[in-house]
C-alpha cells in the first residue's frame, strides 16, 4: 500500500490529471486542494489510510499528525479552526463516539477556518465492533452530512465541504463506508487553493460554551438547519436523474452505484445530503412518480424525514437495515416488491468451506501472552487490537471485549463487584492503552483494586496496519519525536509492581505473569516485543520439525501459529506436524514448548 | 468470457487468495491495465482485521462505464484464486456458462482447519481434486503455481504467473503488462517477477482448453493408521509420588491436570485427554500412567 500511496503523491501536482484513488485517497486529495492547514487523526480501519495519504502532501501545505486518540484529534482540528485556517479530522464510526463530545459543543460555536471530520462507518461490520450509522451524530449534532458514492465525489465532497463550513459557520461531516474508503475508481485531480488565515477572532459570545452564551447559540443552530435545507434544495449536491415515470428511486452513498447496476431506467434522486433533507426537491421528486423506494445501507434515516414530511415511500420493507449492501441485494429487494422478475441462479458449486478467520501472524509477540493468560485460568477484560483474535481457540483467552480502553475499567468493575474468585487480568495493546487506557489505570490505582494489567508492547498501532504513536519514538511524518517511557509513566501514576518481560520467552513469560497475579493490588506486565510486520518485517532463521522425534502431541498447535499445520505424517492416531519455512519468521515459540525437542533451526538441519 | 472489447458490458475479474499472498497487488496490476486501455475501472477490497492469514477477495469492473464496486454472485468473467480452497469458496460468484476458473492447486492448510484433537481425526479442508473441479467448471485452468514459482527462485511470485494465465484472458498488450508489473513490485523483484508472469503465460498459450498441470498436490488423504475405536484413555495418578513440581500441568496440551489443595497432581478435565502421554514421559516422579481402551495395544 505504502508504495501506492507514494506514488500518488508523486503525481500530485498536476491539474486535471486522471488516476485511480481509493475513496480514502482521493478524500485526503479533496482536503489538500481545498488548501486545509492542519489535519489529525487517530488510526481506525477503515479511516486509516486518509491521514496517512494526508501526510504525502508537503509539510509546508499541511500539518499531517496521529492524535492520541480521536477526542484530541477532533480538538486540534478545532484548535486549528479557531485560529483561522482550514482543519480536519478522519475517524472511523466509533471514532466519532470518542471525538463527539467536542463535536456537540463546537456545533453551538460554530467555525472561523473550515472544519471538517470525516467519518467511516463500517457496514457488514468488515473490522469494528458494531455497525452504528454514523449519520444518526450528524443529525443529534445538527451538522450537514455529506454522503460521497465514489471516489471523484469523495474529493468534490470534501473540498465542498470546507467552502460550506465557512459559509453556514458549522462543522461539517463527510461520510464514507468501508467500500467507499477501500474502492479505487479514476479521479480528476485539481489545484490546490491556498487560503490566507483571517486570524483568531476574538469572540466570547461565540467561543465561550457556558450556559449563558449556548442558550443563544441553541435557537441559532435551527436557523441555520432551515437555511442549510433551503440551500440543499437548490444546491446540485442532490442530483435529479429523469427516468421512468412509475419508479423513483431516492438513493445516496454506494447505495447509489447499486441502484444504477440493478435498475438503470428508473427516475433516480441522487442525494448527496443526508441531514438536512432537501425537502421540496423530495417532494417534488416524489410527486413526479408512481412509487418512490428509498435505498439506504443501515438506518431508515433518509426514509423517515421523507415520512415525517407525509410522504409514503417504500425502503427498509424491502431493503434490510443491517449488513453491507450489494447489487444482489438490492436487487432481491426489488424483486420482493415486484419491480423486477425473479432470477434464477444456476446452483452453485457445493464445497465444504475451508474456515479461515483472520489469525494473529506467525511470530506474533502477542501469542505468548495468550498462553501465558491462558495457563493464569483468570477472569480476562480484552480490548481493541490484533490481540481480539485470542478471543477463539486455540489462543482462547480473553472473555470480554468492549471498546477502546475499557479493558482496564471493566476489570475494576469485575473486582469492585466482589464476585470474582479468578485472577482479573486486562489485556491491552500499546497504542490502546495511550488511546484510553491511561485514565482507567490511574482509576484502578486510586480506588486501590487488585488487578493485573497486562500490556502488550508491540511497539507501533497494529491492527489498523502499523501506524507510529507517541511510544514509538516516530511521528506521522517519520520524524524522530520523544518516545514514552511506559515503565516511568506507569511508576508515575503510583503502581507499585511493573515489570517488563520478553515477549518471546515464553517461560519467563509464565512465571512473571504469574507473580503478578499473586501480587495484592494493580501489578503490570509489560510485554515486550515489536510487531513482526511494522516497521519492519522481522524474519529470522526458520525452524523445522524433526519428524522422527515429533510425537504428535499438538502442543505447538496450541500457538495457532499459521506457519504450523499437520503434516501427513502420523504418531498413535495423531497429526505429526509441519512448519512452512517461507511463513515462519524463527520466534522459536513452537520450540520452548514442544516437549520432545523436535523443533530446531532449519539451517542446522540441512547442512 | 466476455470479449472486453464490447464496450457496453462490464467484464468482472474476482481476485481471491490469503491474507499476505498478494491479491491487492494483482489487482491494483489489473487495475492500472485497464485504465491505461481507456476503460473505466472499479476495484474494491476490504482490508483490515482480515489482511493476515485470513481469506481475502478484491473484485476487479472495467468497461466503458461502472457501477457498482462490488461483482454480484454468479457474474464475475474470471475468477482468479491464489489458493485452492480460496477459489472453491467463491466458485458461486463465476459466471456459470462461460466464466474462466484459474487457480493455483497448492493448498494453504489454515491453523483453524487442524483443532480436532480427537485420534484420527481430519483436516478441515476442501476435499476436492483438481480433475474434479476441471470437469465441472465449464473454463477451467489449474496449475500449481506455487511450485513454478519456488523453481524460478521464489515461491512469492506465484500471484504473478497466475497474473500471466489471466493476462491471457484479455486483450492488452504483454509489455504493458510487463511495465505496469514493475512498477508494482518490490525494485529487487522485477526480473523474477517478469519471468513468472511470461510463465504463466507460456502455459496457458500452451494449453488451450481445461487443463491441470503436473505436479499436482493431492488433497488430504493420507491415511491414518487404522482409526481407534475410541479415544478414553485413563490417567492413573500415583498421587503417593507426586511431589507437586508442576511439570505435567504447565506442559500437558490440552490443559487436563491442575494442582489441588495439597499442590498434588489432580486430574480437572478428563473429557479432554487425547493420549498424547507427555504427561506420563515427563513425570520425573513416574506418578502418572497413561492407559490406553482396553481393545488396542499399546503401540512401540
Amino acid at each position: 500500500m505504502n508504495h501506492h500511496v507514494k506514488q500518488s503523491a508523486d503525481r500530485a501536482a498536476s491539474e486535471g490529471h486522471q488516476r485511480p484513488m481509493t475513496g480514502n485517497e482521493a478524500l485526503a486529495r479533496g482536503a489538500w486542494e481545498a488548501g486545509v492547514k492542519v489535519g489529525s487523526a487517530y488510526p481506525g480501519t477503515p479511516s486509516t489510510e486518509i491521514m496517512e495519504n494526508l501526510s504525502r502532501y508537503p509539510a509546508e501545505d499541511v500539518a499531517a499528525q496521529w492524535a492520541t486518540n480521536e477526542k484530541v484529534a477532533c480538538d486540534v482540528a478545532i484548535g486549528a479552526s479557531f485560529a483561522g485556517v482550514r482543519a480536519m479530522t478522519s475517524m472511523k464510526h466509533v471514532g466519532l463516539n470518542v471525538a463527539s463530545d467536542a463535536l456537540m459543543s463546537m456545533t453551538y460555536i460554530g467555525v472561523n477556518g473550515g472544519l471538517v471530520l470525516i467519518v467511516c462507518d463500517d457496514p457488514g461490520i468488515h473490522s469494528s465492533q458494531n455497525e452504528q450509522d454514523s449519520r444518526m451524530v450528524a443529525k443529534l449534532a445538527m451538522v450537514p452530512c455529506l454522503e460521497p458514492s465514489d471516489a471523484q465525489e469523495a474529493l468534490d465532497f470534501t473540498k465542498l465541504a470546507f467552502d460550506l463550513s465557512e459559509q453556514f459557520d458549522t462543522p461539517v461531516i463527510v461520510r464514507s463506508t468501508t467500500r467507499l474508503s477501500h474502492t479505487r475508481s479514476v479521479v480528476k485531480l485539481g489545484e490546490r487553493i491556498e487560503k490566507t488565515s483571517k486570524g483568531f477572532v476574538l469572540n466570547p459570545n461565540k467561543n465561550v460554551m457556558i450556559p449563558s452564551n449556548a442558550r443563544v447559540r441553541h435557537p441559532q443552530l435551527i436557523e441555520r438547519e432551515e437555511k442549510l435545507t433551503g440551500y440543499f434544495n437548490t444546491s446540485g449536491i442532490n442530483r435529479w436523474e429523469k427516468g421512468r415515470k412509475d419508479i423513483g428511486i431516492i438513493t445516496l452513498a454506494t447505495s447509489y452505484a447499486y441502484v444504477k447496476e440493478t435498475l438503470p431506467d428508473a427516475s433516480i434522486l441522487k442525494l448527496g445530503v443526508s441531514y438536512p433533507l432537501a425537502d421540496k426537491l423530495v417532494e417534488e421528486f416524489c410527486k413526479s412518480v408512481d412509487r418512490v423506494f428509498v435505498v439506504e445501507e443501515l438506518e431508515p434515516i433518509v426514509e423517515n424525514e421523507i415520512k415525517v414530511l407525509g410522504i409514503a415511500v417504500d425502503g427498509k420493507n424491502y431493503f434490510p437495515r443491517v449488513g453491507e449492501f450489494s447489487p444482489e441485494i438490492i436487487r432481491a429487494g426489488l424483486e420482493k416488491a415486484g419491480v423486477l422478475e425473479k432470477r434464477n441462479l444456476a446452483k452453485a458449486h457445493d464445497s465444504l468451506p475451508t474456515p479461515r478467520p483472520p489469525v494473529l501472524c506467525a511470530g506474533c509477540p502477542h501469542t505468548s501472552g495468550y498462553m501465558a493468560i491462558r495457563a493464569m485460568d483468570g477472569r480476562v477484560m480484552g480490548d481493541i487490537g490484533c490481540y481480539t483474535l485470542a478471543a477463539v481457540e486455540p489462543l482462547k483467552s480473553i472473555d470480554t471485549c468492549v471498546s477502546m480502553g475499557s479493558s482496564i475499567g471493566n476489570a475494576i468493575g469485575v473486582a469492585k463487584s466482589g464476585q470474582e474468585t479468578k485472577p482479573i487480568i486486562a489485556t491491552i495493546g500499546d497504542s490502546t492503552f495511550l488511546h484510553a487506557g491511561i485514565p482507567a489505570l490511574i482509576d484502578a490505582v486510586y480506588n486501590n483494586v487488585d488487578i493485573t494489567v497486562i500490556l502488550l508492547d508491540n511497539h507501533i498501532t497494529a491492527m489498523t496496519g502499523g501506524q507510529n504513536h507517541a511510544a514509538t519514538g516516530k511521528t506521522l511524518r517519520g520524524d524522530e519525536t520523544h518516545r514514552i517511557d511506559f515503565e516511568k509513566m506507569i511508576e508515575a501514576i503510583g503502581v507499585k509492581w511493573v515489570r517488563r518481560t520478553d515477549s518471546y520467552d515464553i517461560a519467563t513469560m509464565y512465571q512473571t505473569f504469574r507473580e503478578a497475579a499473586e501480587y495484592k493490588g494493580v501489578s503490570v506486565v509489560i510485554s515486550d516485543r515489536p510487531c513482526v510486520l511494522d516497521p519492519v518485517k522481522v524474519k529470522g532463521p526458520s525452524l523445522t520439525v524433526i519428524s522422527e522425534n515429533c510425537v504428535a502431541c499438538q502442543s505447538c498447535m496450541n500457538l495457532g501459529c499459521p506457519a504450523l499445520s499437520w503434516s501427513d505424517e502420523w504418531y498413535d492416531g495423531h497429526h505429526k506436524v509441519r512448519i512452512d519455512a517461507n511463513a515462519c519468521i524463527g520466534c522459536t515459540l513452537c520450540a520452548q514448548v514442544c516437549p520432545a525437542d523436535s523443533i530446531r533451526p532449519l539451517e542446522a538441519e540441512t547442512h | 468470457m466476455k470479449d472486453p472489447t464490447n464496450e457496453d458490458k462490464t467484464t468482472n475479474v474476482l481476485i481471491v487468495g490469503v491474507g499476505g499472498q498478494g491479491v491487492i497487488m494483482v489487482s491494483k496490476v489489473l487495475a492500472l491495465m485497464c485504465q491505461m486501455n481507456g476503460y473505466q475501472v472499479k476495484q474494491s477490497e476490504v482490508h483490515g482485521m482480515a489482511k493476515r492469514g485470513g481469506s481475502v477477495f478484491s473484485h476487479v469492473r472495467f468497461g466503458k462505464q461502472v457501477w457498482s464496486p462490488t461483482i454480484p454472485a454468479g457474474e464475475a468473467d474470471v475468477l482468479l484464486a491464489l489458493e485452492w480452497a480460496e477459489g472453491l469458496r467463491w466458485l458461486n460468484f463465476l459466471e456459470p456458462t462461460n466464466g474462466t476458473f484459474i487457480t493455483d492447486t497448492q493448498h494453504i492448510v489454515p491453523p483453524f482447519a487442524c483443532l480436532n484433537r480427537k485420534r484420527g481425526a481430519t483436516k478441515v479442508y476442501s476435499k476436492e481434486t483438481p480433475e474434479q473441479i476441471v470437469a465441472e467448471v465449464a473454463n477451467s485452468l489449474a496449475l500449481d503455481a506455487t511450485t513454478m514459482a519456488t523453481e524460478l527462485g521464489n515461491p512469492r511470485a506465484s500471484n504473478t504467473i497466475l497474473l500471466g494465465t489471466l493476462s491471457t484472458a484479455l486483450d492488452f498488450p504483454v509489455e504493458e503488462w510487463l511495465q505496469v508489473i514493475s512498477e508494482f513490485v518490490p525494485p529487487k523483484t522485477i526480473e523474477i517477477n517478469h519471468q513468472a508472469f511470461l510463465k504463466g503465460r507460456e502455459w496457458s498459450e500452451k494449453t488451450k482448453s481445461q487443463t491441470i498441470s503436473e505436479p499436482v498436490v493431492s488433497p488430504d488423504i493420507a491415511a491414518c493408521p487404522p482409526t481407534p475405536v475410541n479415544d478414553d484413555f485413563e490417567l492413573r495418578l500415583t498421587r503417593a509420588w507426586c511431589k507437586g513440581c508442576d511439570i505435567c500441568v504447565k506442559m500437558c496440551p490440552e490443559r487436563c491436570l491442575g494442582l489441588d489443595a495439597e499442590q498434588l497432581v489432580e486430574l480437572r478435565h478428563p473429557e479432554r485427554c487425547t493420549g498424547c502421554r507427555v504427561c506420563e514421559w515427563l513425570c520425573p516422579d513416574f506418578a502418572i500412567d497413561v492407559i490406553k481402551p482396553a481393545n488396542e495395544k499399546m503401540s512401540a
